[in-house]
């Protein structure tokens, strides 16, 4: 392992706050769209810089940290730039960027109500999104990760019809409900080490514990971050959640707020109890189980799902829980390819919710079953939709399959070849619930007559999105350098790649 | 003048609260100047006595120069001076506040009793809080008491029967505190609280001190409305004037946790409560049930105000809860959350007043998505309150919740945990139905049954100015106090720790 | 064990005037019955507290003139006695307050009687 140096830098904290000070700026030219979208897509480029910018000194092993002073005693307000962040951020922001663009085109052509709350509650998820990967300890990731939890409420209820509020309610008593676990989880950890901070190899590996309190703190752990995860069974928020607009299920519900909690499980499994006591305990095996059967029983949910946007967001919840079987196998193959499955899941997911947004705006079609022929009308939008499913069914070039990849032989070094079974049964399962959608769509005549795409501020950053997933498929390398960065953060914590 | 600087807030009090009459007599206006110079002054005196406690440690004042035990004693300590700190700070901005507050909820001619009937509620608060002699605290508590009545009279029509049943209430508490005072006085023959303390140090437990401790326990419990001796709250906060309940909630109550902390941990000792009888123990297991009660209580209610007298009853439990445990953690986390729920409180009291004034109700169901329109602000501070009451970072509510469950945690206590983790999310419950009701169109009411409420609407706007800042100045002081938590804690709470923890 | 009882009996006779009074408040429907109950409730206090310091054959603790020799022992402690001074004090002012607040309640309502009162109440909420 080489040596890690670290150096002082406001760039994380300015990552952070950069979309808080878009907020206010928002608010003013309500009046005025044009500008209000400009400082959201501004921020988002200014975030997108900020982060990117943290990379090359990353490379040369020198991280950026600051600490802001105490903000609970014993613990400072503290931001550290580490590999795993990094990561995490690069994606978010980025994909902020093409949102926004999408958002704009979505709440115009429905002619959306409220949409300065709209753009600036947006801002707020990003700011605490960025903060959560930049966390350097638990006090304060639970900070942001409560803040997301709220900002993200008037998101969830935007369209304030009953059945949104009653989602919104359903969200914040899941997420709520997983923040004052997480809050025990933390302070229990705090009282056992005097520290909270996020240690590769795990903040409590020096620490005596009995294998009781081991097991039920990790489980309160989990219960805090796994409602976020979408872990069965705590995963039936998400599919309710879909009330939300379409934008926030691409950005939010696949990517910032379900990522965050996959985030938070790297975190405490990594960083607070590490791969030694995830084994010596076997957490690991809550983790695998919990995991493989999110997987199997999410895809089976999702097969006999006709709303497409709950057919997505359960296929979301079944994804996400490869991340989690990624640490769950404790290898750093299998660390690695969660971690990609972490950005790749996004590019296809919000390709995938991008599609489904552009037919509602532009058809209003929201069940799989009225699709039919719609592929002649919208050849890019289905097109890419086509591209999205390949890859989440795992098949090459399409980037799926690297991260799948990298999990299956994650699953072989640590030996646990049961698991390789269950993501090849889950490829199947996705074959058979995306693949009917792209026939419908492109081999079933058209019931009605449909008049050509969407607009292209939707349409651009769906195909975008889907180029992104074939690119990275093939030079995972390339740009962002991800598949090295999520090296990097393996090897940190394991001290090798095998 | 500086000297006698631990003296000052009550006696600036008390002296205003004569003052008022005689200067109102002629030039009625004045009333409300003199309380807030009065209120203004006693801020600034009690922060400089919390500056000087903090660099010297605690002093010792002496009334007339006669030395304690024969004297009377003010002891100005970093506890003392913290909570006397926080209840002048929310007294001053409440007194902005009852300005226009008050010449709109209450008949003229009554004006210029209210001003002196909360100057003499402050005098009380702060005298208990400064003394160091056992009757000395009966006298205040009960000058206090008696000017509540009066303030609370003062609401609306059932105001006054509200007022009764808490007058037959508070006298039997400071009754029964006054007895214990008897019995501390048989066995110790001293009525000075250091004096005592010492005297109990080589005294072995005797049936008459337990005595005592149950007594006052009782008497200060109805004070602080600890379950099942809460009876007198709901309807004194519901019925009370707006100004009266913002100043009632966030004051009252804690000075009577602010007793039991000093005279059970720092006079009896921590080994007394502990080891000879379960004080303790009982204080955090009737908190408890409190804090669940309150919760389940406030979720029921359909008008605002009760809604959060019954709220009050659970936040004055994490009090108790934290007090009980008998932790550093524990006790930190009590003391804090007395100035954190004295912020929430008193700014959700305003804007309850502010609907009030403006709508003319503050009934939850009565309330519409309009006011997101006709009264951003208030509903703004109205939120953050919420979201600090429920204890979301980074507000206050989150910070208590932090050093209440590290409390629970090194005490080993997962029942308490569990109860304080739990009434946050019912807190959620109810805050999130009125947000709900404030943000967001009803889906039941139609349009017809909308408008045949037909209530009438004092205009569309935003309440005036000096009812406005106010409201943000504490829903502000929320998210700030948030961020100074690691200060407060660390410079003013760890030395306000007592001896045995 | 009889010595115990009769020894403390001022002691007794004030605990029954404690229940008498906490029963008047509790029990009684007329609020005045209350003020009067609360009334009693406090004089047994003051009284717990004048006979904790009464003792047999002492005298005031006057000094008829300085050469007057001091014995403590032959004084009754005085501090009791001037507490209870203010105790009267405060108990005056309640009752004042509390009749105060009846008569508000009276003007309003009506009705002295709990009951009635409560009954008079829930009906003008039901207005």
């Amino acid at each position: 392992m080489s040596s890690w140096s670290t150096y002082q830098s406001w760039i994380p904290l300015l990552a952070i706050l950069v979309s808080l000070a878009a907020v206010p700026l928002i608010i003013l030219s309500s009046r005025r769209p044009n500008l209000r979208e400009f400082w959201t897509i501004g921020a988002g480029v200014g975030k997108f810089a900020l982060v990117f910018s943290l990379l090359p000194p990353l490379f040369q092993h020198r991280l950026a940290v600051l600490n802001l002073g105490e903000i609970v005693t014993g613990v400072p307000f503290a931001l550290k730039a580490d590999a795993v962040g990094v990561f995490f951020a690069l994606i978010a922001s980025f994909l902020w960027i093409l949102t926004s663009f999408y958002s704009i085109g979505y709440v115009r052509g429905l002619s959306e109500h409220k949409q300065t709350r709209y753009f600036a509650y947006f801002a707020v998820c990003l700011s605490s999104t960025i903060g959560i990967a930049f966390s350097a300890n638990l006090a304060t990731f639970i900070i942001f990760y409560e803040i997301l939890t709220i900002a993200t409420y008037p998101l969830v209820i935007h369209k304030e019809t009953e059945e949104a509020i009653r989602a919104g309610r359903k969200y914040l008593a899941y997420t709520l409900t997983a923040g004052v676990f997480l809050i025990a989880a933390a302070t229990w950890t705090y009282l056992l080490t005097g520290s909270l901070d996020f240690i590769p190899g795990g903040l409590l590996q020096n620490t005596p514990l009995a294998s009781q309190t081991a097991v039920t703190l990790f489980v309160l752990f989990m219960f805090g971050v796994g409602v976020k995860a979408a872990i069965m069974p705590l995963h039936s928020w998400l599919p309710t959640a879909m009330a939300a607009p379409t934008p926030v299920s691409a950005l939010l519900h696949a990517v910032a707020v379900v990522k965050s909690g996959v985030f938070g499980v790297i975190r405490v499994s990594e960083f607070t109890f590490g791969p030694q006591l995830l084994k010596d305990y076997h957490l690991d095996s809550i983790l695998l189980v919990g995991a493989s059967a999110t997987i199997i029983l999410a895809s089976f949910l999702a097969l006999k799902e006709d709303n497409l946007k709950r057919r997505l967001a359960y296929s979301t919840v079944a994804h996400l829980s490869y991340i989690v079987l990624g640490v769950g196998l404790v290898s750093s193959a299998a660390l690695l390819g969660g971690m990609l499955h972490l950005a790749f899941h996004a590019t296809m997911k919000i390709t995938l919710f991008f599609c489904a947004g552009a037919i509602y705006v532009h058809l209003h079609k929201e069940k799989v079953s009225e699709l039919d022929g719609i592929g002649q009308a919208m050849p890019w939008t289905m097109g890419a939709f086509a591209v999205g499913s390949l890859g989440l069914v795992g098949l090459p070039p399409v980037n799926g399959w690297l991260s799948k990849w990298c999990l299956g032989w994650g699953s072989v070094t640590a030996e646990r070849p049961l698991f390789l079974i269950v993501l090849i049964l889950s490829g199947l399962l996705n074959a058979a619930y995306f693949f009917p959608i792209v026939y419908r769509a492109f081999f079933r005549p058209a019931k009605e007559k449909y008049s050509g795409e969407a607009s292209p501020l939707m349409v651009v950053p769906l195909v975008i999105t889907a180029g992104l997933s074939i690119f990275f498929g093939i030079f995972p390398d390339v740009g962002f350098k991800l598949f090295q960065l999520a090296k990097e953060a393996a090897i940190l914590l394991f001290g090798g790649l095998r | 003048m500086l000297s006698n600087s631990p003296a000052l807030p009550p006696l600036i009090y008390l002296l205003t609260g004569i003052f008022i009459p005689l200067a109102a007599w002629k030039w009625k206006k004045l009333s409300f100047w003199l309380a807030l110079g009065a209120t203004s002054a006693a801020t600034f005196f009690s922060f400089f006595n919390l500056s000087q406690a903090l660099s010297q440690g605690s002093v010792s004042y002496r009334f007339g120069g006669w030395i304690p035990p024969i004297g009377i004693e003010y002891v100005l300590d970093p506890l003392s001076g913290f909570v006397t700190s926080v209840i002048n700070f929310i007294a001053f901005v409440v007194i902005i506040y009852a300005y226009r507050s008050v010449a709109q909820e209450i008949r003229e001619f009554r004006w210029t009793p209210f001003y002196a009937l909360v100057m003499l509620f402050l005098s009380g608060a702060n005298g208990i809080i400064m003394t160091g002699d056992f009757f000395n605290l009966y006298v205040f508590l009960e000058i206090g008491s008696l000017s509540l009545y009066g303030l609370i009279a003062l609401g609306d029509k059932k105001s006054p029967v509200a007022a009764f049943r808490y007058l037959i209430m508070g006298t039997v508490g400071g009754g029964f505190y006054l007895l214990g005072v008897g019995f501390t006085y048989l066995v110790t023959g001293s009525l000075n609280m250091g004096d005592v303390h010492h005297i109990l140090f080589n005294l072995s437990p005797s049936p008459p001190l337990i005595v005592a401790m149950t007594l006052m326990l009782i008497g200060l419990g109805i004070k602080m409305a600890v379950f099942p001796l809460h009876g007198w709250l709901p309807d004194a906060y519901t019925h009370a004037p707006s100004a009266v309940s913002a100043i009632m909630a966030p004051i009252g109550t804690k000075i009577g946790a602010y007793a039991i902390a000093r005279i059970f941990f720092f006079i009896f000792g921590v080994k007394l409560i502990t080891q000879v009888i379960p004080a303790a123990q009982v204080l955090s297991w009737l908190s408890a049930i409190g804090i669940v009660y309150g919760s389940i209580m406030a979720m029921a209610q359909n008008e605002i105000k009760r809604m959060l007298a019954y709220s009050s009853i659970a936040q004055v439990g994490y009090i108790g809860l934290g007090l009980g445990l008998v932790s550093p953690y524990g006790f930190i986390g009590a003391l804090l959350h007395i100035l954190n729920h004295g912020l929430m409180k008193a700014c959700l009291f305003l804007v309850a007043g502010n609907f009030r004034l403006k709508l003319g109700h503050s009934r939850i169901d009565r309330l519409d998505d309009s006011l997101r329109q006709s009264m951003p602000w208030s509903s703004a501070a109205f939120t953050v309150a919420a979201l600090a009451m429920i204890g979301v970072p980074p507000t206050v509510g989150f910070f208590s919740k932090w050093y209440l469950a590290l409390g629970t945690i090194e005490t080993k206590n997962w029942l308490f945990l569990a109860v304080i983790l739990i009434s946050s999310l019912l807190n959620a419950v109810y805050f999130f139905r009125v947000i709900e009701r404030m943000y967001f169109p009803s889906q039941k009411l139609t349009k017809a049954s909308k408008n045949s409420f037909n209530e009438p609407k004092m205009g569309k706007r935003e309440v005036s100015f000096s009812l406005l800042l106010p409201t943000l100045i504490l829903a502000l002081a929320l998210v700030v106090v948030g961020f100074l938590n690691t200060w407060i804690v660390k410079t003013i709470l760890m030395k306000a720790l007592p001896a045995g923890l | 064990m009889i010595e115990f009882f009769l020894g403390h009996y001022a002691y007794w006779f004030v605990l029954i005037l404690l229940v008498i009074g906490l029963y008047g408040m509790i029990i009684k429907h007329n609020l005045v019955k209350k003020v009067i109950g609360l009334s009693i409730f406090q004089v047994a206090i003051i009284l717990f507290f004048i006979a904790s310091s009464t003792k047999w054959e002492a005298t005031v603790p006057v000094l008829a003139n300085h050469h007057e020799k001091i014995q403590a022992a032959a004084y009754i402690n005085p501090l009791p006695h001037t507490l209870m001074l203010t105790a009267i004090v405060v108990g005056v002012a309640t009752s004042g307050v509390s009749f105060a607040l009846l008569i508000l309640t009276y003007r309003r309502y009506k009705t002295l009687n709990e009951t009635e009162l409560l009954k008079r109440m829930s009906e003008e909420d039901a207005e």
